[in-house]
Formats: structure tokens, C-alpha cells, sequence
């Protein structure tokens, strides 16, 4: 058992099981996607209010859970790196930035899509959307971070700080953004969404949200991979594996 | 010369090792220094000297193999000589951020004055040149109780007078029980027994 | 001569950054210039009209002292990185957090303290009601001490780098934004008449939080910085 651990911070090891993992995860990944927005778009009943529009929530909704539930991940793997000196947590990190990103971004977007037929603005205000667009500054904080040193295993150190801080501000950001909404929100429309789910919408729902979860890990993975084979880019393994692809 | 070996080492680097940029700096370092030890640490230019004694006194704390351990606070002179332009040489030694002490005006003016600073304590640091900046660093020697020192070329922009006197200086904390480790392109004429480290060969003498 | 104890060095820290920052005024003058040129912009942005002033104020004004603080913090560690001073910070047998709490003080007193007192002019420029003066000098004390705490830590983790300029800002205008919330809905409460109170006590939750855990987040920022 140890041992399974202890070969994860060696790099070749890291990169072969991560592509072990991939193998399997990564059709599970697509299957439930497509399956999710299948049974979502085709197979639910239109909504009393929004009609088909609401759909979008499929993407949108699972989006915004992961990119949030990322951030702790990527602030997590920076504490382990930071506190025991474990390198690959670093590594962890580094990947999970992007795609943590990637998905604020996909939520803004998909909230922004959502947004014009329903309400007829490309772009409210509303607490949710704020916040995740803070979780995006807070996401491309970092990642400007990491560019700006040119030492690499610094710029790793400085961005686990940073994930650290990020971390313990995302509750107080997310409660003041909820209550600066519930100020200043205007009486006549109510921009948030449904606060209770029809249980045929909310299955497909959670289909998508375990089907993003996984999207993240294999991204992630996949991520870590192509990180691994950039830092040990001198090293014999990876002139091997670059050997047996220049063959192919 | 018969060294106060006994008791704890002031400090311990085991199995030191430093890769930068692709190259290997050096590998498998290990020393111990003791009290009444003078240790100079040679090696062309670039080699690493820098590296090596900024990881010997705290400041580099990771991206390195091996293990440093120090059983005192040591006092640290860099490259740069940590002076405020805006404080007179008097006030950045009493304002100084070491923390080390508290020294009284006489102790900072004396010190100033083995410097060659004698004159010059009360004046802007800006009005002064750059090798006066230095002057007013290595005053920190004549003020601090610290046992042991690590001096990144401590003679660089000073005059062969003040080369001297740092050189007795060193001879004196030496012989008092203290321990030097330093990097200096010039050969030490010192007093006392140089104890030489070399980053591809290790401990020399 | 014995090493001083930790409260006797962060004193000595905290008048050596006053010192130092006494003996180039200009540098506490211009985040204030600053802060005036901005406020000047409003009404050229806006319109002059009083009452358009008037609702807008609080934010302006909270804006405006944010913009200020975000520029000021970048100083705070730069010129002892620059001279060799922070390596021997560092180095001292003293906690590295009370250190850079000494410093970040001083900061305070410098920039957000001052700001906060001088702020009263500005508000009668915008047209802010006499009643809201009080609750907006109190924000500004509690909230620019947060902003500097915050600043501290973007300032630690970006201090080595030589192209900091633009990149604290985005490091740390996401964790001002609830200060601002609060800072300016303090102000904006006493405008309407309405208790000030919970929204200042938020504040001070706020800089309690800072004042606990962004001493530690700066030190391991210093301690990055100055191995890269």
C-alpha cells in the first residue's frame, strides 16, 4: 500500500498510472456526457416558466459546481506541496489551474447564453454569476502567477500560497456577493433560479454533474501527463516514450 | 592549532547537493563547522559559492538535496550591503533588520571607525559610494556576537588597508571561539588555519 | 549585547518604515494626490450634478481609496528586496509574521490611516450627507487596514519578480471586493439613515481574519520570494 503511494511522486510512475487511469475514465467520461445531455435536452419535460431554454442549465449548473469544487483541488494539491514536500502535488496543481478556468469560463458563458432568451440581457449581475466571475480572477490569478517566475519549483511554492489565501477567501467572497445581491436587487425580477427541481430534471442534472466531475479528472490527468513530460523532458523515460511515438 | 572541537558543531551540511540550469554545481557536499573554525569555500567564478553558502545560512530552503542543520543564529553578509539610502550609516546600524542587538551610539561609532567610516557616521547613505556601503556592512562585524559568520566576498570594493584589518578581525573572532565560513576570490593572509572547501572536491583541508 | 525580544524588535521595524517613509514625503503624499485626481474624475465622468454625486459617493469614495491602497502596496518590501535589507529580515532570529505585521503597520499609518482622516473633504465634494462622515472615516480606518494586509500578501509573493507592476493588482483585487461590499454599504446605510453598525462589525471581522492569518501567507510569500 505504501509502496503504490510512495511510487506516485516518481514521475514515470505518476504518468503510467495516470494513464492507466485515463483508459477506463476517459470513456466512462464521454458516455455519461452524452448520455447526460441526451436524456437532459430530449427526454425532460420543457419548464413551466423558461420552456426549452432552461436546458442550458445541464451544462451550466455542473460547470459551476466543478469549477469551484477545482479551485479546492488545486488549493489542496498547493498545501501538500507546500507542507510536505511532495513534488508531484505540484504538479497536481499546476494542471488543475487551467482546466479550473477552462470551466469558470464554460459557466459564464452558458450563464450568459442562458441569460438573453430568458431574461433579455446577455449579462446580469446576479450573485452567482459574480461570484464565479471572481472565481475566475482568483483562477487567473494564479496562472499569471506561475508564468511570471522563472523559477519553476518557486513559481510552484508561490502559487500553493496563493491558492492558500484564495482558499479561505472564496466562503467570505461567495456570503458578500450574496448578500451585496439580496441589497441592491432590484424588487420587480428575481434573477436566481429555481430553488426547488423537478425530481425528472434534477436526475439528468446529477448525471451531468458526476459526468463533469469526471471531464475535470480526465482533463486533469491528461494535463498532468503533458506537465510530466515537459519537466522531465531530459530524463531516459521520456526519450523512450518520445521514441516509441515518433514511431508510430 | 588545537580547535575547540568539542561540543555541538555550529554547523552541519550533509550530503549537500545543487542542479541549476542542467548543470550539477555540486553534489555529496558535507561539512561541519566548529567553533574556532575558518572555512573558505573556493571555486571559479559562477560555480555556485553564492548558491552553497545562501543554502548554509537559511536563505534558500528548498530546490537543493542534503540537509543543513545550524545550532546558532548565524550573521549573514551578502552581495548586497543592506543599506538604506536614506539612513545615515549610525542609523542603519541602529535601525538595523538583523535583529541582532541593540548597539549603543560609542560600540556604532567605533565600529564605524575601524571601517574607516570615521567622519561619515551621520551623513546620508546616499551621499556615500558604494564600496562605503560595503564599509558600513562589514561595521556589523565589529558590532555582532553572533559565533558564527557567512561573509559572500566580504573584501570586494574595499582597499587593502580595510582588507587587512577584516582579515585581523576574522583571525581575532576565530581565536575567540568563533567560526567564518566564507567565498573570496583573493587568497587569505590570516594568522590562523584556513580550512578550504571545494565544491567538486569537497573538504580539502 | 543580547538579541532584542520580539516586541522590541517590531517596534524598532515599525519606526525604522515611519523613518524611512518621513524622509521621502512625497512618497506619502501621492497616493492622497492620487486619490484627489481620481475623485476629480467623477464628476468630469458623471456630470456635475449634485444629487447624481450624491448617490454615487460612497461607492466613489470606496472605489477610489481601493485604487489608491492597490497602488501603494507594491512599495511595502520592494526597496529593502532591492538593497539586500530583506534577506537580513528574513534571517533575523525574530517570527518572521510580526515582522511583516510591523511592517504592514507602518504601511497603514502611512497610506490607509491618513486617507481614511483626509477623506472627510472629498466626501463634502461629492456631496456626501455631514450624517454618513463619521460611519465613512470609521470604514475607511477598519478597511484600508484590511486592503494593506491583503496588499502585503500580493506584494510578498510578487516582490523578486521583476515585472510586478501590473500582476499584484490582479492577484489581489479579487480578495478586496468583499471589503468594498461591506466598506461601502456601511457608508451607504448612513446615508439612508439606516444602522451602520452591522456592516462596520463586519469589517472589523474582516481585519481580525487579516490581522490573524495574512502576517503568515506574507512571511511564506517573503520566504519564496527571495529563494527564486
Amino acid at each position: 500500500m505504501w509502496t503504490f503511494f510512495h511510487k506516485l511522486g516518481s514521475p514515470p510512475w505518476l504518468y503510467a498510472i495516470a494513464g492507466v487511469v485515463l483508459r477506463w475514465l476517459l470513456p466512462i467520461t464521454l458516455i455519461a456526457l452524452v448520455g447526460g445531455m441526451i436524456w437532459g435536452v430530449l427526454f425532460t419535460a420543457p419548464d413551466f416558466r423558461q420552456g426549452n431554454s432552461y436546458r442550458i442549465i445541464y451544462v451550466h449548473v455542473p460547470a459551476a459546481v466543478v469549477a469551484l469544487a477545482g479551485y479546492y483541488v488545486m488549493a489542496i494539491a498547493g498545501a501538500v506541496s507546500l507542507i510536505w514536500r511532495i513534488k508531484m502535488a505540484d504538479v497536481v496543481m499546476k494542471a488543475a489551474a487551467p482546466v479550473g478556468a477552462a470551466l469558470a469560463f464554460i459557466a459564464l458563458f452558458t450563464g450568459a447564453v442562458w441569460g438573453k432568451p430568458t431574461w433579455g440581457t446577455w449579462w446580469v449581475w446576479d450573485a452567482r454569476i459574480t461570484s464565479m466571475l471572481i472565481l475566475l480572477f482568483l483562477y487567473l490569478g494564479v496562472i499569471a502567477l506561475y508564468e511570471a517566475f522563472d523559477n519553476k519549483e518557486a513559481a510552484g511554492k508561490a502559487c500553493a500560497v496563493l491558492s492558500l489565501v484564495g482558499m479561505v477567501n472564496i466562503p467570505i467572497i461567495y456570503k458578500s456577493v450574496d448578500w451585496w445581491y439580496s441589497l441592491h436587487q432590484p424588487a420587480s425580477i428575481k434573477f436566481t433560479g429555481e430553488s426547488t427541481i423537478d425530481p425528472s430534471m434534477l436526475y439528468p442534472l446529477l448525471l451531468m454533474i458526476a459526468a463533469f466531475y469526471a471531464l475535470f479528472t480526465c482533463c486533469l490527468l491528461m494535463n498532468m501527463r503533458a506537465e510530466l513530460l515537459q519537466r522531465e523532458s531530459r530524463t531516459q523515460w521520456v526519450k523512450k516514450i518520445a521514441a516509441k511515438e515518433g514511431k508510430r | 592549532m588545537s580547535l575547540s572541537t568539542a561540543g555541538t558543531p555550529l554547523l552541519t551540511a550533509q550530503s549537500l547537493g545543487l542542479v541549476r540550469g542542467g548543470r550539477e554545481l555540486f553534489c555529496e557536499l558535507s561539512v561541519e563547522v566548529h567553533g574556532g573554525q575558518l572555512w573558505h569555500i573556493e571555486g571559479p567564478n559562477g560555480a555556485g559559492k553564492t548558491s552553497l553558502l545562501r543554502i548554509l545560512c537559511g536563505l534558500s530552503r528548498y530546490g537543493f538535496e542534503g540537509e543543513v542543520l545550524r545550532s546558532v543564529t548565524p550573521l549573514y553578509l551578502g552581495h548586497q550591503p543592506a543599506v538604506k539610502a536614506l539612513l545615515s550609516p549610525r542609523e542603519n546600524l541602529q535601525w538595523h533588520v538583523s535583529g541582532e542587538g541593540l548597539y549603543r551610539d560609542e560600540r556604532i561609532d567605533i565600529a564605524l571607525g575601524r571601517v574607516g567610516l570615521c567622519g561619515y557616521e551621520d551623513v546620508p547613505s546616499h551621499t556615500l559610494s558604494a564600496g562605503q556601503h560595503r564599509r558600513v556592512n562589514l561595521a556589523r562585524l565589529f558590532l555582532s556576537s553572533a559565533r558564527l559568520w557567512l561573509l559572500d566576498e566580504p573584501f570586494t570594493a574595499i582597499d587593502q588597508q580595510g582588507v587587512n584589518e577584516t582579515q585581523s578581525l576574522l583571525a581575532s573572532h576565530v581565536d575567540g571561539g568563533g567560526a567564518v565560513v566564507m567565498t573570496s576570490h583573493q587568497s587569505l593572509q590570516v594568522k590562523c588555519k584556513v580550512h578550504t572547501l571545494s565544491l567538486r572536491h569537497g573538504v580539502i583541508a | 549585547m543580547s538579541a532584542p525580544h520580539t516586541g522590541q524588535f517590531c517596534v524598532l521595524l515599525l519606526r525604522r518604515q515611519l523613518l524611512l517613509a518621513m524622509r521621502r514625503p512625497i512618497d506619502i503624499a501621492n497616493p492622497l494626490l492620487f486619490f484627489t485626481m481620481v475623485i476629480v474624475l467623477f464628476p468630469l465622468g458623471l456630470g456635475p450634478a449634485p444629487d447624481k454625486l450624491a448617490s454615487f459617493a460612497p461607492g466613489v469614495l470606496w472605489i477610489t481609496a481601493l485604487l489608491s491602497n492597490l497602488l501603494t502596496s507594491d512599495a511595502v518590501f520592494r526597496s529593502d528586496f532591492d538593497d539586500g535589507s530583506l534577506e537580513q529580515l528574513i534571517l533575523a532570529p525574530q517570527p518572521l509574521f510580526l515582522s511583516a505585521l510591523a511592517y504592514i503597520s507602518a504601511h497603514w499609518l502611512t497610506t490607509g490611516l491618513l486617507l481614511a482622516l483626509l477623506s472627510p473633504v472629498f466626501a463634502l465634494m461629492l456631496n456626501l450627507p455631514g450624517s454618513a462622515l463619521v460611519t465613512l472615516v470609521v470604514s475607511l480606518l477598519l478597511g484600508t487596514a484590511v486592503l494593506s494586509l491583503l496588499g502585503g500578501i500580493g506584494a510578498a509573493l510578487t516582490v523578486g519578480l521583476k515585472r510586478g507592476g501590473m500582476l499584484i493588482s490582479l492577484l489581489i483585487l479579487p480578495l478586496y471586493m468583499p471589503v468594498l461590499i461591506f466598506g461601502s454599504a456601511a457608508v451607504q446605510a448612513a446615508v439612508t439613515g439606516a444602522p451602520s453598525g452591522p456592516y462596520l462589525a463586519i469589517l472589523g471581522a474582516m481585519l481580525s481574519l487579516a490581522i490573524a492569518l495574512a502576517p503568515l501567507a506574507i512571511a511564506a510569500g517573503l520566504r519564496i520570494s527571495i529563494d527564486a
